[in-house]
């Protein structure tokens, strides 16, 4: 056989090409729930990707229609199933907001906590599954371990490890137990041993840096009219953290910082999260000082929170407060309203439409991640299939509520 | 939330803008849908406002009011700190003629977002460089988030499989009585010596 | 932690069709080597993270290899909701699986559907295929996964793919436990 001459013209050899289509997903080793994306491929580079989702679209939105307000507490969980509490309490303050309460001190300082030790389960689970994909399966075990002892407080706080629907309307199921400032002063420095040590495996080496430098960059202004938030939009360089834009809660009294990128590329969203689990442990320090030891957690309010069980059984007032409750569910005021904190992912907002009834007319979620999953086609175009990995995994894109 | 907003649309569109309201401290513009997209525009565009972060696009659904449904916009203001909600009316109480124009040349955000209100609602958005559904299949007949739609009416891809096939029972029946199963949670220990 | 009766009764005959020394070999290297075909797709999949995590360590148990063709697996663990446009995938993978495979419905959503009782969730995965073992739990404890693993097991093991009922077993912690409650008066045993 003649060998092919090598210094021809592109244009002179005539092989018959057309683009390879390679479908990936729904059901995949990366972990992020399913997500299908069907590319065009030119050799290993991908000229076209169309993301679907909507694998696990779970019909969140009419379901909140069909019970009261405070049965969209489990719902609301199975959102953003990584960070539970943060759905909870972004839920609740969206219907305190209708309804005119302001939760007491103790409450809003154990809703930080609560929120708080969500986000770095929410953080390192992002963080240990992108470092799994690229096959450093060890800093994924090491984090895996740290996530449970935060799990572990949560279990003893909540009840459950990981879908609590411990919010309610005017406060939380239960007040904190006895234990919870020593739980979070004991396993914050054990959490942050464990981010160092997977640190120190992955942020020097040259295969993983050169797999995350400089893949999936965006700008802070494509970013932000294709309606990024969080932590993919603080990596652009714009820092906009609702914790210190619009505070809420108790975040305009404690101290942290908010961990801006430069680049935009996959590596400082990346390095934003575990940036962010610094801050958040921070946060959890100065709250579980500020907590108070006493006090009641939910509002005094007999329309809308739940009588002490003894009233239940002794009084007629509380029996009948609880069985309209119940029954009929909170009548959160006629109107609508949107309300938004900062979520695992970005800026969870709840857009809620209420007739007065304690039936919800509309429960609408602007999930954060929907938006950043729109840009995924945008940076995977041009750039090589196993760019795909990483890129996927730093948007964090969590299929419950993304697909609501 | 921007009263300014408010009241800068209220002096360019003047009559288009159909109310304006501050419920719970969210100040809301409702315009007709012919302005749509200029309102859009404009609030982009404009110095003093400069909304360039898309929040959310949806629909809500009131099937006693004509027009039927409301389309809902919030854009928030990066520099300025602000935000703003846009809403538009459109469609007759069967549920036809809502139509109303796309916000993709606006912001690109918006994409994904009609494309799911047009998958839940059938609001169709005119000039959507692709408007299919998002969230469901594409064998799916009908919006299901419209109140007429019934919540638990099904249309599956994979026929289910019947007890013949399965060959047995596929209901799930607890197969235990009430004094079986595990006895913690069920009974109280009593101590066997007094202790 | 006091003797664990662990060996499970399944309704039907005990000696299943494991009836030749070769068959009970085989079924015993089958079933400690598993291999895992996790089609995960919601909260379920968190639990399934930390039963492969380094507490609750399912690699005790022979099943830790995650293959992820459906031609090298034997065991589909459905973590998780299926919506209707999910399910021809699942049917799919089942289908591209080679006997012996087994099925393990891991979580509520995927035993019955949750409570999702909608236009667009599976109710259970039997309706779409042949389960062998139901783990409940809304996420399901590792713990009680690890009690569906163990029965997936004891399948294997005798050779039963019938449907059966898992008998009441021994309570682990029954007799160690005493509640030391002074005020209340003990409530008599219903019997």
């Amino acid at each position: 056989m003649e060998p092919v001459d090598l210094d021809l013209e592109e244009g002179e050899l005539e092989l018959p090409s057309e683009p390879m289509h390679l479908n990936m997903g729904p059901s995949h080793p990366a972990m992020h729930g399913t997500v299908r994306i069907v590319l065009e491929l030119s050799g290993e580079t991908i000229t076209k990707a169309d993301v679907q989702i909507g694998y696990l679209h779970r019909g969140f939105e009419k379901m909140c229609e069909r019970g009261t307000w405070t049965q969209v507490f489990p719902y609301a969980d199975r959102l953003n199933y990584v960070s539970p509490m943060l759905n909870n309490v972004g839920f609740a303050l969206a219907v305190e907001k209708m309804c005119g309460l302001e939760v007491p001190e103790r409450c809003q300082w154990y809703r930080m906590i609560l929120g708080e030790l969500a986000r770095i389960s929410d953080h390192l689970t992002c963080d240990a599954a992108m470092a799994m994909e690229l096959g450093a399966i060890t800093p994924f075990l090491w984090l895996m371990k740290g996530r449970e002892m935060v799990w572990d407080i949560l279990e003893e706080e909540t009840g459950a490890r990981l879908t609590h629907s411990f919010g309610r309307i005017g406060g939380m199921a239960k007040p904190p137990t006895d234990g919870l400032k020593e739980m979070v002063r004991g396993s914050l420095p054990k959490i942050l041993h464990l981010v160092e040590e997977a640190e120190a495996m992955l942020l020097k080496n040259r295969i993983f840096l050169d797999r995350l430098e400089n893949i999936g960059v965006i700008s802070a202004a494509d970013a932000m009219a294709l309606g990024w938030t969080g932590p993919c939009l603080r990596s652009t360089g714009a820092a906009y953290d609702i914790r210190k834009a619009h505070p809420y809660l108790k975040y305009d009294e404690v101290d942290f910082e908010v961990p801006v990128g430069t680049r935009g590329d996959t590596l400082d969203r990346f390095l934003v999260r575990l940036g962010e689990i610094r801050q958040s442990a921070k946060i959890l320090l100065q709250c579980a000082d500020r907590l108070p030891e006493s006090g009641p957690v939910n509002c005094d309010d007999p329309r809308y929170v739940l009588p002490d069980k003894n009233d239940v059984y002794t009084t007629i007032e509380g029996t009948i407060q609880h069985f309209k409750l119940v029954m009929e569910g909170a009548k959160v005021p006629a109107g609508e309203a949107y309300s938004y904190t900062e979520g695992g992912n970005g800026e969870l907002g709840f857009y809620l439409v209420s007739d007065g009834t304690g039936t919800p007319h509309r429960v609408r979620i602007r999930p954060p991640c929907f938006a950043i999953t729109q840009g995924l086609e945008k940076l995977v175009t041009n750039r090589m299939l196993s760019d795909i990995i990483p890129t996927f995994g730093s948007l964090n894109m969590i299929g419950g509520e993304c697909d609501h | 939330m921007s009263q300014l907003a408010l009241d800068k649309l209220k002096a360019k569109f003047g009559a288009a803008v159909v109310e304006t309201h501050s419920q719970f401290g969210d100040d809301t513009a409702v315009v007709e849908p012919g302005v749509w997209r200029a309102a859009a525009e404009f609030l982009r565009d404009d110095p003093a406002l400069d909304f360039n972060l898309f929040v959310d696009l949806c629909a809500v659904d009131f099937p006693k009011r004509v027009p039927r449904f409301e389309v809902v916009l919030h854009v928030y203001s990066f520099a300025r700190r602000q935000r703003v909600r846009l809403k538009t009316r459109v469609g007759d109480e069967e549920g036809e003629g809502c139509e109303v124009d796309s916000l993709v040349p606006v912001w690109t955000g918006a994409n994904w977002f009609e494309r799911e209100t047009f998958d839940m609602m059938g609001i169709v958005f005119q000039g959507h460089p692709d408007l299919r559904r998002i969230l469901l299949y594409p064998e799916f007949v009908g919006h299901p988030l419209r109140k007429d739609y019934p919540a638990q009416k099904t249309q599956p891809l994979v026929a289910y499989r019947t007890e013949e096939e399965a060959g047995t029972i596929l209901d799930k029946l607890a197969p235990f009585g009430g004094d079986e199963g595990m006895a913690f949670g069920r009974k109280f220990y009593l101590p066997k010596d007094g202790n | 932690m006091g003797e664990l009766n662990r060996s499970v009764t399944l309704e039907g005959s005990e000696s299943g069709f494991a009836t030749t020394k070769l068959d009970a070999l085989l079924n015993w290297s089958r079933k400690y080597s598993l291999f895992n075909y996790p089609f995960v797709t919601a909260c379920c999949g968190m639990e399934f993270m930390a039963v492969s995590s380094p507490r609750y360590d399912f690699a005790r148990f022979g099943a830790e290899a995650p293959r992820f063709s459906p031609r090298q697996s034997d065991l589909l663990w459905v973590v998780g909701t299926i919506s209707q446009r999910q399910a021809p995938v699942l049917r799919r993978i089942y289908e591209q699986m080679m006997a012996p495979r087994w099925v393990m419905a891991f979580g509520t959503c995927a035993s019955c559907g949750g409570f999702y009782d909608n236009y667009t969730t599976v109710p259970g995965i039997d309706k779409i295929i042949p389960t062998d073992v139901y783990v409940p739990g809304c996420p399901p404890r590792p713990e009680a996964v690890f009690d569906g693993l163990l029965l997936i097991q004891d399948k294997i093991a005798s050779g039963v793919r019938e449907p059966s009922v898992v008998k009441p077993r021994a309570d682990p912690v029954a007799g160690l436990v005493q509640i030391r409650d002074t005020k209340v008066k003990a409530k008599e045993k219903t019997k």
